[in-house]
Formats: C-alpha cells, sequence, structure tokens
C-alpha cells in the first residue's frame, strides 16, 4: 500500500529516535496554568490514548505536538528536531474535531478534500500530479470511502466525513497520526467501524496513533499506552496499569464506570 | 458585426467587463466561504477616499484607490489576525473610517463633480483606453494569483488550521487574498462603482454555492452566472440607455433568484447515505 516516500525515509530513520519527545512542556493562558511539567515520549507503533476532564489541556498539549502553539518551557521535539526548526510537517496527520472543522454548506466533493491533506508536501504554487491523485485514491480506499469521491463533503453522514477526513491526513502517509475527539457525533455502529481502522492502521501499516477522548471505556480498550493528563502528566503506562492504579477513577471520580471494563 | 461592436467604447466596456466579470467572483467564492463578505465592501469605502485624493490632487485616481485599497487591506488583515478586535468590527472601523476621509477630501475638493460620481455608480461605457489596460494589467495579475495558488487557497479557505499542521504558510496567503480582494475592488468598482461592487463579487458567488456539486465547479459557475450578468447589462445599457452598473446587480441578483428556486430541488441538507 506505502508505495511513496514517506514510509522509507521513516524506517531509515534511526528507530530509537522518539517521534514526538515533549520536555518540561508548560503552557499559561494569562493567569490560568493549562499545562505544567508534561513529560511524553510517542515512539513509532504507539497507540496513545490522552484522557483527562474538560479542561485538563488535552487540546493544548495536541496543539503543541502540531506546532500550533508553543510550550512556554521545556523542550518540544518532532522526529528528533526542535520544532522551531521542524520541517518535514507532512509526517504528522490531524484530524480535528468534526464540529470546528468545517461548515457542511462548503461546496467540496470528497475528492477535493482528500487531495488538499496533500497540499504542504507539493510546494507552494506547483499543482498536484497523478502522483497526489492516486495516494488520495488510496487513501479513500484505506478508509472505504472511495465511492464517494464525487460527493459533496456536507452530504455524508458525520461518520463518513470523519472517515474522509482520516483520509485526507492518510493521503501524506503520515509516519504519526493526532485525532481530537474524532467521534464526538458519530452514531455508535459508525465507531465500530472507525476504530477497527485505527485498529489496521496502527497494527498492520505501523502508523502511530495519537486519540484524544473523553470516552475512557473505548480507550482503555483500544490503546496501547495511555496518559492521564489533568495540567500535568498524572499517569502514563498501560491501560491495564492506569485503571489499577487507581489514576483513572482518581481523574474521574467515576469508579463504577471503570469497574465494568477492567476485565 | 452587431452594431454594438462597432464602437471602440463598447469594444473597451464588454473587454473590461469579460476580465472584471471573471476575477470578482473567483475573489467571491473564496471570501464568502471565509465569511469576509464584507471586506469588500469595506474596501470599495477605503478606495473612494483614494480616489477623492487622486481627485483633489489632480493625478489618476485610479492609483489612488489602489493605494488606498491595499493599505487598507493590510490593515484590516494585521487587526483581523491580531485578535484584539470584536469579530468584524475591524471591518466596520475601516468602513466608516474611508468614508469620513473621503468625505473630507471631497469637501476640500468643493464638493461632488461628474469624475466622482462615475466612481460612485460606475461607468463602464466611459472606460478609456488607459483604463483598459490598467483593468487589463490587474486583472491578470489576480487571475494569475488565483491559478498558482489555487491549491493552498482551497486548503486554508476549507480548514485553515489543518492547512497549518501541513506547513502552508497561512498568514502570508491570507495576507495574499486580503490584498487581491483589494485590487478586484478598485478595478470591479469601474464598472458597477463603489457602491455596487462588493455586489459583483459575492453575488454570483453565493449563486453558484445554491449549485455546485465541487469546488472547482463553484468556481465555474459563479464566473459563467458574472460574465452572463456583465454582458447582459451592458448590452441593456447600450440599447436602452440604462444604466450600466445597476443593470449588472439586477441581472446578477435575477440569477441568484432563479437559482435559489432551481437549487431547492436537491436539498443541500446533510443527508446520511449508509
Amino acid at each position: 500500500m506505502r508505495i511513496f516516500g514517506a514510509s522509507q525515509k521513516a524506517s531509515t530513520a534511526a528507530d530509537g529516535v522518539p517521534l514526538v519527545d515533549l520536555e518540561h512542556v508548560c503552557f499559561r493562558y494569562g493567569n490560568e496554568e493549562v499545562l505544567h511539567g508534561v513529560h511524553l515520549q510517542i515512539r513509532r507503533g504507539d497507540f496513545l490514548g490522552i484522557i483527562g476532564p474538560n479542561g485538563a489541556g488535552k487540546t493544548t498539549l495536541v496543539r503543541i505536538m502540531l506546532g500550533l502553539a508553543r510550550s512556554q518551557c521545556g523542550h518540544v521535539r518532532l522526529f528528533g528536531s526542535d520544532v522551531r526548526d521542524f520541517r518535514d510537517w507532512q509526517r504528522i496527520g490531524y484530524v480535528p474535531q468534526k464540529a470546528v472543522a468545517f461548515d457542511a454548506r462548503f461546496p467540496a466533493s470528497v475528492s477535493e478534500v482528500v487531495i488538499s491533506g496533500r497540499a504542504g508536501r507539493v510546494g507552494l504554487g506547483r499543482r498536484f500530479t497523478a502522483a497526489d491523485q492516486k495516494a488520495s485514491l488510496e487513501a479513500l480506499e484505506t478508509v472505504g470511502m472511495a465511492e464517494f469521491r464525487d460527493r459533496l463533503i456536507g452530504r455524508l453522514s458525520t461518520g463518513q466525513q470523519q472517515r474522509v477526513f482520516i483520509a485526507r491526513a492518510l493521503a501524506n502517509h503520515p509516519d504519526l497520526l493526532v485525532l481530537d475527539e474524532p467521534t464526538v457525533g458519530v452514531d455508535l455502529e459508525a465507531q465500530e467501524q472507525f476504530y477497527g481502522l485505527l485498529r489496521r492502521l496502527n497494527r498492520d501499516m505501523g502508523t502511530a496513533l495519537v486519540l484524544v477522548s473523553h470516552d475512557v471505556a473505548v480507550i482503555a480498550k483500544e490503546v496501547t499506552q495511555i496518559a492521564c493528563l489533568n495540567r500535568t502528566l498524572a499517569f502514563h503506562g498501560t491501560p491495564h496499569e492506569a485503571i489499577a492504579s487507581g489514576a483513572v477513577a482518581r481523574m474521574y471520580r467515576a469508579d463504577s464506570l471503570i469497574v465494568t471494563h477492567t476485565h | 458585426m452587431p452594431e454594438i461592436l462597432s464602437y471602440g467604447f463598447m469594444q473597451r466596456a464588454l473587454l473590461a467587463g469579460v476580465m472584471i466579470g471573471t476575477i470578482a467572483p473567483l475573489i467571491g467564492v473564496f471570501i464568502v466561504l471565509r465569511r469576509l463578505s464584507l471586506i469588500a465592501d469595506t474596501l470599495a469605502h477605503v478606495a473612494l477616499a483614494g480616489i477623492a485624493a487622486g481627485l483633489l490632487l489632480k493625478t489618476y485616481p485610479v492609483a489612488g484607490a489602489l493605494a488606498a485599497a491595499v493599505v487598507g487591506a493590510v490593515g484590516i488583515e494585521r487587526l483581523r489576525v491580531s485578535g484584539r478586535l470584536f469579530g468584524e468590527a475591524a471591518l466596520a472601523i475601516f468602513l466608516s473610517g474611508g468614508l469620513a476621509v473621503a468625505v473630507v477630501l471631497i469637501s476640500l475638493a468643493r464638493g461632488f463633480n461628474v469624475d466622482l460620481f462615475a466612481y460612485l455608480f460606475g461607468a463602464i461605457t466611459v472606460v478609456q483606453p488607459r483604463d483598459l489596460w490598467v483593468i487589463l494589467g490587474l486583472g491578470l495579475v489576480v487571475l494569475a494569483h488565483v491559478v498558482v495558488f489555487y491549491k493552498e487557497l482551497f486548503a486554508i479557505t476549507f480548514d485553515e488550521e489543518g492547512a497549518r499542521v501541513q506547513g502552508v504558510p497561512v498568514d502570508a496567503l491570507n495576507l495574499l487574498l486580503t490584498t487581491l480582494v483589494a485590487v478586484t475592488v478598485v478595478v470591479t468598482m469601474r464598472i458597477v462603482g463603489i457602491l455596487l461592487t462588493s455586489a459583483l463579487i459575492v453575488i454570483p458567488a453565493i449563486t453558484a454555492l445554491r449549485l455546485a456539486r465541487s469546488f472547482r465547479s463553484t468556481l465555474v459557475i459563479a464566473v459563467a452566472c458574472s460574465l452572463a450578468a456583465v454582458v447582459a447589462g451592458t448590452v441593456a445599457a447600450f440599447y436602452l440607455d440604462l444604466a450600466a452598473g445597476g443593470t449588472i446587480v439586477l441581472t446578477a441578483l435575477a440569477l441568484f433568484g432563479i437559482a435559489s428556486v432551481a437549487g431547492g430541488r436537491w436539498p443541500r441538507r446533510a443527508r446520511p447515505t449508509s
């Protein structure tokens, strides 16, 4: 499947270098401390779930990883280089919260949306080529949306739109895919399909995933690593350890929710 | 050859009209989708200050309009990005500020004259050879930028943050787009007048939004509607002795009405398909 440069480039990179290396990251918004002393590493093949209550700084942390916000102390390294010098942005795919991403009346076809994911890679002022078309179509096939490629994006169901956004990110063959609350507003059946797709990406294609969610039950079932965030990192380990240590329960004070998923 | 084409002034009017009718809706689609529809109107009022200054100083008023509109565009974009003002307040400041400066300059020049009326209400049939070259030159500049940066402009219009994550230079492109709006406004005001400039930029774009099946088709339909309105308006002005600017905008509005009725048959609401 992954024919183009990105995956080869990735495999030749030193395997020991974390894709994301956050060291003592902090962020203040006015007088409010949003993040404090966060250390976090994401490595090849990881599937990291970030959970935490509202206002815990999850979105800010994601924005720092994506270069959309600057940590006010410590170090942020992406693929081994300092975030300020990092230029290889196509190695990181981003799937935004659907609600903030676009207006359903926007007149774009599915294929136009997906190929726009390669705008940064192709370079300023250059046209898309047949290779870009091919990569976009493959991404649509991966998410099972190829037959919808000529539809208007606004005419699809929320779950289908979410798969198109994933295809837009996959069109670049990213080594790391960051998803911010991707299943908000997506019905249960579509969610099931959605997590199946994430499993395939992670296990079969080796894409590292970062999934921000408030849905602890789902996170605990799907991810290999869990980070409990509440301004600072309260816990980082496997989901089993997180639940056993009580970190998840303390964070949410909702033991009953957790107990049903520990076995 | 039909009578209308045998006159030099009508040939110039139609040539200018085709160029303007092409670039105005192209820019219009981007600004409508970015919820900046009012920016065209704002920059038209800022351009009026430049025209008044040009008339007062007895220089070429279009040069004054271009300078004022571009400076206004950069100022608006800076204010917008700084996030210090609420919503569209930046536009309100520049719109009223531009108009106020224009009114003061006009009073210094001892009131309105025929030239000023031509800029306020448009005068496609008095496009001079020099105007034609300016319109074609500036029009080509706008057209070339839209063609060259098409994929970037789509990316920042569809999802600005997503484009930023990919390393697309969003801030520079926003400034480019706002500057292109300024140039388009200055070119467009020649035929429909300052007061109706934003109509020719915005109305064909929203007409196309009613019918489009993709982004590319939105642009094509918008340009087609706009060209139809410009040509119909210009021809009507010639044969029926109507004001060209008003006729062009009324034709564009009629097309919008037709599209709204026709578009209603294919509801644009999200319709789950599986």
